[in-house]
C-alpha cells in the first residue's frame, strides 16, 4: 500500500517539477508563433536594419531601438560594472565584519525596489539635473544608462561577492605567505581565481539591462531615431514594445511581437553564455 | 618609478571604499528622497478611499487590493509547484539529464524579462485562453514570473537540513515522502517561507508584466475576472502621465514601504534559519 502511494508520489513531482520547463517552452513558443512569421514575411534584414518604423504607413524597422538598446545596455555596464565589482572587492576584502554586517543586508534590501521607483527617480531628479548642468533635453541616453547602471548594481555585486568568496581560503594564504600585501593578493591571485564568476555577474547585470522597460520608458526620452551623443533621446527595444502595445492591432502588433523574438533571442543567448560561465568555474 | 605596495594598497583600498560608499548613498538617497516626499501625503484616508479624477484627488484602495490580490494569486500557483519541483529535485533524483533540463529551464525562466512575460501573458492568457484582462491573467503571469525564485530557495533550504535527520526517520520505518513531510519539509520552512516572501516583493513591485495581463482598471474588482490596478501600474500612470505628482509620491511611499518590509521581514527569516543550521 505505502509502496504504491510513494510511486504516485513521485510521478506527481515529477509531473509538476516540469512546471519551469514547461513554462519556458510555452513562453518561447508563443512568443515565436505570434512574431517568428511576421520577421519572415518582413525580412530579417529589413526588419532588424531599416531605421524607419512608422506604423501607421507599414513602415517596421528596429534598427533605432536595436542601436538604442545597444546604447542604454553599455552606458550601464560602463556605470554599474566597475562600481558593482569594487564594491563586491570592498566588502568581501576590506570591510570589517560589523560594517558588513549593516551594508550587505541594505544592499539586499534595495535590490528589491521597483523599477518604477527608479525610473521615477530618474525623471524627478537626474534629469533636471542633467538638462541645467551639462544640456539637451534630459531624458536622455545618459539619464537611462545612469539609472540602469544603478538598478543592475546588486545583481553584479551579489554575484560577483559569490564568486570571490568560493575562492579557496588556501590561494589567499599562499600568496600571503609568500608577503604579498592583501591587495596584491586580490588583484594577481584572488580576482583571476573568480573571473568566470564575476564576468557571469556582468553578463547578467547586461541581461537585466537589456530586458528593463518601465524605467526606461520613463528616462529615455523614446525618441525613434538613432542617437548622436549621449545627451540625445532615445528608444529601446522594451520600450518600443511596451509604449504601443496598448493600442497596437494587427500587423503593427505582429512587429511588436517580433520585437519581442528578438529581445527574447538576445537575453537567452546571454543567459546561456552567463550559465556556462558560472559551470565552467564550479567544474574547476 | 615603481609604486610601494603598501601604498598601492591604501590607496586601492580608499578607491574601492569610496565606490561601495557611493553606492550605498544613492540607494539610500533613492528610498529616503520618496520616503520624504510620500509619507506627508499618506493618511488613513489617502489609503482606504477611492480615487477621483483618475487619481488627481481621493485615495488608492483599489489599487492597494489589487496589489493584494495578484500577488495572493500569483503564489498559490508558484508555490506548490515550486515546492514541488524543489521537493523533486533534492529528495527523489540523483542528478541526471532531466534534473539538469529542469534547472537549466528554471534559470532561463528567471532571467526572461518582464516584458516578455507581459507579452506571453497577453497572447496567452488574455488572448487565446479568453480571459481577458483580470486579476487571474495578471496572477497566472506572475506565478510564471517566481517559479524560479521559490524553486531556487526551497532546493536550498532543503539542502540546509542535515542529512542524519532523514536518516533517523527512514531507520524508524517511514516512507521517503512521509520523511519529506514531516521531517524535511518543517525543518526548511524558513527557508521556504524567505523565497516566498521575496517573490511576494517581487510581484508588488512588477509593472511590466501586469498592465497588460491585469489590465489597469481603477474599479474595485468583484472577481477574479475583472480587470485591476496595481499600486506600481497606478504609480507609473500618475507619474509617467504627469497626473498628480503628489499622489504619485504617496503611491511609491507605499510601494516602497511595502516592499522594504517584504524583503526585511524575509532577510531576518534567513539569517534565523541560518543560525539554525551553522
Amino acid at each position: 500500500m505505502s509502496q504504491k502511494s510513494e510511486t504516485v508520489v513521485y510521478y506527481v513531482l515529477q509531473f509538476i517539477a516540469l512546471s519551469a520547463m514547461g513554462s519556458l517552452l510555452l513562453i518561447a513558443l508563443f512568443i515565436l508563433k505570434e512574431g517568428f512569421p511576421f520577421i519572415l514575411e518582413e525580412g530579417p534584414s529589413k526588419f532588424l536594419f531599416s531605421s524607419t518604423w512608422e506604423p501607421a504607413k507599414e513602415h517596421f524597422g528596429i534598427f533605432p531601438m536595436l542601436v538604442g538598446s545597444v546604447w542604454v545596455t553599455f552606458g550601464a555596464l560602463v556605470v554599474g560594472g566597475p562600481l558593482g565589482v569594487a564594491g563586491a572587492i570592498y566588502l568581501v576584502e576590506f570591510t570589517p565584519k560589523g560594517l558588513m554586517r549593516i551594508i550587505k543586508p541594505v544592499i539586499e534590501l534595495l535590490a528589491g525596489i521597483p523599477s518604477v521607483v527608479y525610473g521615477f527617480m530618474g525623471v524627478a531628479v537626474l534629469a533636471p539635473l542633467i538638462r541645467t548642468y551639462i544640456g539637451g533635453p534630459g531624458l536622455s541616453v545618459l539619464a537611462a544608462s545612469l539609472i540602469l547602471g544603478i538598478m543592475i548594481l546588486p545583481t553584479v555585486m551579489s554575484i560577483s561577492m559569490d564568486a570571490l568568496n568560493s575562492v579557496p581560503p588556501s590561494y589567499k594564504e599562499g600568496s600571503l605567505a609568500l608577503g604579498a600585501t592583501r591587495w596584491q593578493t586580490q588583484y594577481m591571485v584572488v580576482l583571476k581565481a573568480a573571473k568566470s564568476g564575476i564576468l557571469a555577474s556582468i553578463i547578467l547585470g547586461m541581461g537585466r539591462a537589456i530586458g528593463e522597460t518601465m524605467a526606461v520608458i520613463m528616462v529615455a526620452g523614446n525618441a525613434v531615431k538613432i542617437p548622436n551623443s549621449v545627451l540625445d533621446s532615445v528608444r529601446t527595444l522594451t520600450a518600443n514594445i511596451a509604449l504601443e502595445m496598448g493600442y497596437a492591432t494587427g500587423r503593427h502588433r505582429q512587429a511588436l511581437f517580433a520585437t519581442g523574438v528578438v529581445l527574447f533571442l538576445v537575453i537567452m543567448m546571454l543567459n546561456s553564455f552567463a550559465m556556462w560561465s558560472l559551470k565552467e568555474r564550479r567544474k574547476k | 618609478m615603481r609604486i610601494p605596495p603598501r601604498v598601492a594598497q591604501t590607496v586601492a583600498r580608499v578607491v574601492l571604499g569610496a565606490a561601495t560608499f557611493f553606492t550605498v548613498a544613492v540607494l539610500i538617497f533613492i528610498i529616503g528622497h520618496v520616503l520624504v516626499k510620500g509619507i506627508p501625503v499618506l493618511s488613513f484616508r489617502f489609503l482606504f478611499s477611492n480615487p477621483e479624477d483618475m487619481g488627481r484627488a481621493g485615495g488608492i484602495f483599489p489599487t492597494l487590493v489589487g496589489s493584494v490580490l495578484l500577488p495572493a494569486v500569483a503564489l498559490v500557483f508558484a508555490v506548490p509547484l515550486g515546492i514541488g519541483t524543489a521537493v523533486f529535485l533534492t529528495e527523489y533524483t540523483r542528478e541526471s539529464k532531466i534534473t539538469a533540463a529542469i534547472r537549466f529551464g528554471a534559470d532561463c525562466l528567471a532571467g526572461i524579462p518582464s516584458i516578455i512575460f507581459g507579452l506571453f501573458g497577453f497572447i496567452f492568457f488574455v488572448t487565446v485562453l479568453r480571459m481577458g484582462w483580470c486579476i487571474l491573467s495578471g496572477g497566472l503571469t506572475l506565478a510564471m514570473m517566481v517559479l524560479p525564485t521559490i524553486i531556487r530557495t526551497t532546493e536550498e533550504a532543503i539542502r540546509a537540513v542535515p542529512y542524519a535527520y532523514r536518516e533517523v526517520s527512514f531507520s524508524l520505518g517511514a516512507t521517503r515522502w512521509r520523511t519529506v513531510w514531516r521531517v524535511v519539509l518543517p525543518n526548511a520552512l524558513p527557508g521556504i517561507v524567505t523565497g516566498i516572501i521575496l517573490s511576494l516583493g517581487r510581484s508588488i513591485g512588477e509593472t511590466a508584466a501586469v498592465i497588460f495581463t491585469a489590465g489597469s482598471s481603477l474599479r474595485m474588482p468583484s472577481s477574479l475576472f475583472d480587470s485591476v490596478r496595481t499600486m506600481s501600474v497606478h504609480f507609473y500612470i500618475l507619474a509617467r502621465e504627469g497626473i498628480s505628482s503628489e499622489n504619485a509620491y504617496g503611491t511609491a511611499a507605499v510601494l516602497v514601504l511595502a516592499v522594504l518590509m517584504v524583503n526585511g521581514i524575509s532577510y531576518w527569516l534567513m539569517h534565523q534559519f541560518m543560525k539554525r543550521f551553522s
